[in-house]
């Protein structure tokens, strides 16, 4: 793809400004890294980073019947939570595989906020759109993406950044939890408790207009900004899913070890449903492990899986050498039968079959606050 | 801009090398570990192995990308830096130093000769830039 194609951030000029690398994600022209990926990387796991995610999309729901539309799009229950709180949740076909995967943020019953993947857009709004018309419900679905940017800041020092700029009642937002306030001169804005890092952190939503502004009074803080790269192994290290690598339209969220956002029961099916109904009752073919190496390697996406004995019994979907945990850690679908906890299979690196540990998701947990 | 130092040779795949009597070092460019972010692991061949100008020799690879090395001259492997394969971090910072990788004996003593020079190497990257 030529650049001359790609989307622009309303923070471009500052990303360029500050020496960033920039690359194309998504169709937008992102920063990759700025001081390095490393850096960052830590600085987001001991004190607080700073991350352009303005290339996600935001689509609004809203009208009369709003909570009824997302609950035939969204495998998690929009009517179990309350004004103002938030959940992660999977966007089906009818095959039960990933569309997308979303946060859903509920202002009201009849209104809502689905934040989609920046590769997703266009796709998902159409979806989403042609799911409610095809429903006959009575609520709108609006395409805000281009008028919204979105800072993610993020670190066990991300609520004193926040604060800063928002005053102290953000540290009432509890995790999963958002509210409507304004930030600088923004008077709708939204400050999220959410993020893709595994730390405490906040999401704030901006029209493009104050994006600089917050921008510059975030890095006044001290913040460090932050870019894709380390994004990618922070969200790893957290065992978080990263659409296109290890979910897609042909994984469903019960392989990939999602069934916590999976809602089959006593609210309306979504589509998508009966499959996952069906695939449970059958038994999950394959399922999303964490894998640690045992052997001197590294796995990354595409690498084969392998039992003792050479036969194929998944591939890799993430990997990298974790720059908190200073281990080489990968996620992959592995077959049932050799999905247990504990067990040891092998990765194919470079034609040699080399040990890896099965283990428990997510590879890295925050420690509990103490304040 | 990537540091070229004057007195070394070097491939269209990144290394470099230094004549050191009878023997050549070899090691990746600044540009290179640059490119390649965060080195996090390197694998590196057996002294007594025959290296095959143009053919890979091993595997360097950062957080985010994996990248093969390809050996400058033939020869054959007489020395590995432990130092580089033990702390491969190193190459982010001292690529033409302390990260070396290789010791080799050419197989034809004017091979080194023929590759690019500084120059050379130089028009290579702002080519590469554009």
């Amino acid at each position: 793809m030529s650049t001359a194609t790609l989307h622009r951030t309303s923070l471009f000029d500052r990303h360029v400004q500050a020496g960033a690398k920039m690359v194309d994600f998504g169709g937008f022209e992102m920063p990759l890294k700025y001081a390095g990926e490393t850096i960052e990387h830590l600085a987001v796991r001991n004190a607080v980073g700073v991350f352009d995610v303005s290339h996600m999309g935001e689509v609004f729901i809203e009208g009369k019947e709003a909570l009824l539309a997302l609950q035939r799009l969204v495998t998690n229950d929009a009517a179990r939570i309350k004004d103002g709180q938030a959940m992660y949740a999977g966007l089906l076909h009818e095959g039960g595989g990933f569309v997308d995967d979303v946060i859903v943020y509920r202002f009201s019953p009849t209104r809502f906020l689905v934040c989609v993947n920046a590769s997703n857009q266009g796709k998902d709004f159409l979806w989403m759109r042609a799911v409610v018309a095809g429903a006959g419900l009575d609520c709108v679905v609006r395409n805000e993406s281009d008028r919204w940017s979105q800072l993610a800041i993020q670190g066990p020092k991300a609520a004193d950044v926040v604060a800063t700029l928002c005053g102290e009642r953000i540290r009432d937002i509890e995790g999963y939890h958002f509210a409507a306030m304004p930030v600088l001169d923004d008077e709708d804005a939204i400050v999220a408790r959410t993020g893709y890092t595994g730390e405490d952190g906040f999401e704030l939503y901006v029209k493009n207009s104050v994006a600089v502004a917050l921008w510059d009074a975030v890095l006044r803080t001290g913040a460090v900004p932050c870019g894709l790269a380390c994004r990618d192994t922070l969200r790893l290290e957290a065992g978080m899913c990263l659409y296109g690598n290890d979910i897609d339209e042909e994984h469903s969220p019960l392989q990939a070890n999602l069934g916590w956002i999976v809602k089959l029961d006593e609210r309306p099916p979504f589509i998508g449903h009966a499959a996952l109904v069906a695939e449970k009752a059958a038994g999950v073919p394959r399922l999303l492990r964490g894998l640690e190496m045992i052997d001197r390697g590294i796995a990354r996406s595409g690498y084969e899986v392998q039992d003792a004995g050479g036969t194929t019994i998944g591939v890799v979907t993430s990997g990298t050498q974790a720059p908190h945990l200073n281990k080489a850690i990968a996620m992959a679908y592995v077959a049932r039968d050799h999905a247990a906890i504990g067990g040891e299979v092998h990765v194919v690196i470079r034609g040699k079959p080399l040990r890896a540990r099965v283990v428990k998701l997510p590879f890295y947990k925050r420690p509990a606050a103490t304040a | 801009m990537s540091n070229v130092p004057a007195e070394l040779k070097y491939t269209a795949e990144h290394e470099w090398v230094r004549v050191e009597g009878d023997l050549v070092v070899v090691g990746i460019t600044d540009h290179a570990q640059d490119a390649l972010g965060d080195v996090v692991f390197v694998e590196l061949p057996e002294v007594g192995r025959a290296l095959h100008k143009g053919k890979a020799f091993g595997v360097v690879e950062s957080v985010k990308a994996v990248s093969d090395l390809y050996a400058p001259i033939d020869g054959d492997v007489v020395e590995v830096n432990a130092a580089c394969v033990a702390a491969p971090e190193q190459l982010n910072k001292v690529p033409y130093g302390a990260a070396w990788m290789l010791k080799v004996r050419p197989k034809n003593a004017a091979d080194a000769a023929g590759l690019l020079d500084a120059a050379g190497y130089s028009a290579l990257l702002a080519s590469i830039a554009k």
